[in-house]
C-alpha cells in the first residue's frame, strides 16, 4: 500500500515535463503554504493558485452598496468577517464601521432571523457572499424568515458558482495541466460534475480534502494521470469520498434551486461570466436588497495584476505592486486582503 | 471562506442539532442531511452540509489503497 512517505518521495523525484496544477480553492492554497507542500515536491510540479475565494472576486460596487446600507437609517449590515477589509471605491466595511456605520459580524446567516424578530424596527441586510458551500445557508435563512413571517431581512447577494468560472479558465488557459477541485464546494455539487470538463479538455481533475495528506494525494493522482504511459485517460478522481458523493448533496442543491436562479455575475479580475451568479427568484424578491447590476469594479492602478493572479497566469510576487504599494495593511486587490487570497497568503508565507 | 469543520452530533431536535467541536457545543441546522446522534458531520456557516462516512484514519488508509492502483 502507498503511504505519505512514498508519495512524497515520488513527487520529490519527479523529473518529467513541467506540470502545472491549479488549486481552484483558496483554502487549498492556504493549506499548501501552511504545511509546506511546495517544498516537498519537485520544482517541475508547479502549483498555481486559482480564483481562490468568493471574497477575492467580489467587485467594488458590491462593497460600496454594503456600506450604503450600513449608513442608512434603521439598517444594519451583517457580514462574515472575511469581507471587512475588502476595498471598495471609498474604503472598506471595516473603515466604515470605524466611522460609525452599523456593521455586525455573523457566524451564520440563520442567526439573523432571531435577531430580526427581536428588533422589528431594524432592517437587517445580510451580505450574501459565497460559493455553493455557503448558498444553502442563505437559502435556509430565507426559508425560515418566510416561514415565521419575518419581513425585516434582506439579502444583498454576490453569490457565485464555481463551474462557469472553471469552464472559463479551461477555455482560456490552455497551459494548466490538471485541476485540484475545491473539496467543500464539491460536497454540494458532487464530483461527477467535473467530468464534462475532464472529457472536453482532456485534463485530470482530482477532488481532494484539505489535510496535507489529501492535497499530496491529489497532486500525486494528477501527476500519475498525466504520465504518458498511464493507461487511464485523464478523468475525474474523487479522493475525498469521506465527504464528497458523485452526485453531491441533493437536498442542498434542491434548496439552492428553490430560492435562487442563475444570472450573469462580475468576477473581479475575470470580468462578466454568464450564469455564474445566483440571485433570489422573483417569488422572493421582497427579500432582495437590489443585488443585480453591482458590476462596477474599482479603478485599479495600471500595474495591478490581480486578474492574472486569479487565473494563475502569474504568481503574486510577479505583480510589481506586490509587497510594496500593495500589502495586507494597504491592499489594492481583494486577493491581498482575504485570508484565502493568493497574494495575502504569499505575502504572509513567502 | 468555503471551509467546513467536522463535529459530532450529540443531540437532534427536528431540524436543529447540537454539535460538538472539540468540546464546544454549537447549534447546527441539519435539514440538508440524514444524520443521527453520534454521526460526524461537516458544518459550514451553521449548516451541516454532509455526514462523514468514516473516521479520518480509516479514510486515509483507503485513500492510499486507491492510489496504489494508479502507480
Ligand atoms: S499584489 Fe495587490 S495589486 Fe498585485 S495582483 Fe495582488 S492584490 Fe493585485
Amino acid at each position: 500500500m502507498k503511504n505519505v512517505e512514498l508519495i512524497i518521495k515520488e513527487l520529490k523525484e519527479y523529473d518529467g515535463p513541467v506540470i502545472k496544477i491549479m488549486e481552484v480553492c483558496g483554502t487549498h492554497t492556504a493549506s499548501i503554504f501552511k504545511s509546506g507542500v511546495r517544498s516537498l515536491i519537485s520544482g517541475k510540479i508547479k502549483l498555481i493558485s486559482g480564483p481562490g475565494c468568493p471574497v477575492c472576486v467580489t467587485p467594488a460596487a458590491y462593497i460600496d452598496r454594503c456600506i450604503e446600507y450600513a449608513l442608512k437609517e434603521n439598517h444594519v449590515l451583517v457580514t462574515f468577517g472575511d469581507m471587512m477589509k475588502v476595498p471598495g471605491q471609498n474604503g472598506s466595511l471595516s473603515q466604515a464601521k470605524g466611522d460609525g456605520a452599523r456593521v455586525e459580524l455573523m457566524y451564520s446567516p440563520m442567526e439573523i432571523v432571531e435577531k430580526a424578530k427581536q428588533n422589528p424596527d431594524i432592517i437587517y441586510v445580510i451580505a450574501g457572499v459565497g460559493f455553493e458551500t455557503t448558498v444553502p445557508a442563505y437559502a435556509l435563512t430565507i426559508e425560515e424568515a418566510a416561514r415565521q413571517g419575518v419581513q425585516n431581512i434582506r439579502l444583498l447577494t454576490a453569490l457565485k458558482t464555481v463551474m462557469p468560472a472553471l469552464r472559463w479558465i479551461c477555455e482560456n488557459e490552455a497551459g494548466i495541466d490538471g485541476y485540484l477541485c475545491p473539496g467543500h464546494v464539491s460536497v454540494i455539487i458532487g464530483s461527477e460534475i467535473y467530468r464534462e470538463l475532464a472529457d472536453r479538455y482532456e485534463r485530470p481533475f482530482a477532488v481532494a480534502g484539505f489535510e496535507p495528506e489529501h492535497i499530496l494525494a491529489g497532486i500525486y493522482d494528477i501527476v500519475k494521470q498525466l504520465e504518458p504511459k498511464a493507461k487511464t485517460e485523464a478523468t475525474v478522481h474523487n479522493i475525498y469520498k469521506n465527504a464528497v458523493k458523485a452526485e453531491g448533496n441533493k437536498k442542498a442543491q434542491e434548496v439552492i434551486h428553490r430560492y435562487f436562479e442563475p444570472g450573469s455575475a462580475m468576477w473581479r479580475g475575470l470580468g462578466m461570466i454568464p450564469d455564474s451568479g445566483l440571485y433570489l427568484r422573483s417569488e422572493y424578491e421582497a427579500y432582495d436588497a437590489g443585488s443585480k447590476g453591482l458590476d462596477q469594479d474599482i479603478q485599479l492602478p495600471e500595474s495591478c495584476r490581480c486578474g492574472e493572479v486569479i487565473i494563475g497566469r502569474i504568481n503574486p510576487n510577479e505583480c510589481p505592486m506586490f509587497g510594496e504599494a500593495c500589502n495586507p495593511m494597504n491592499p489594492y486587490g481583494p486577493c491581498m486582503v482575504s485570508s484565502e487570497g493568493a497574494c495575502g497568503i504569499w505575502y504572509r508565507n513567502v | 471562506m468555503c471551509i467546513a469543520i467536522p463535529g459530532k452530533i450529540v443531540s437532534i431536535d427536528s431540524r436543529m442539532a447540537k454539535v460538538d467541536f472539540n468540546g464546544n457545543i454549537v447549534a447546527v441546522n441539519v435539514g440538508l442531511i440524514d444524520a443521527k446522534v453520534g454521526d460526524y458531520v461537516l458544518v459550514h456557516a451553521g449548516c451541516a452540509i454532509e455526514v462523514m462516512s468514516k473516521d479520518s484514519a480509516l479514510e486515509l488508509i483507503e485513500l492510499f489503497h486507491d492510489l496504489e492502483e494508479l502507480a
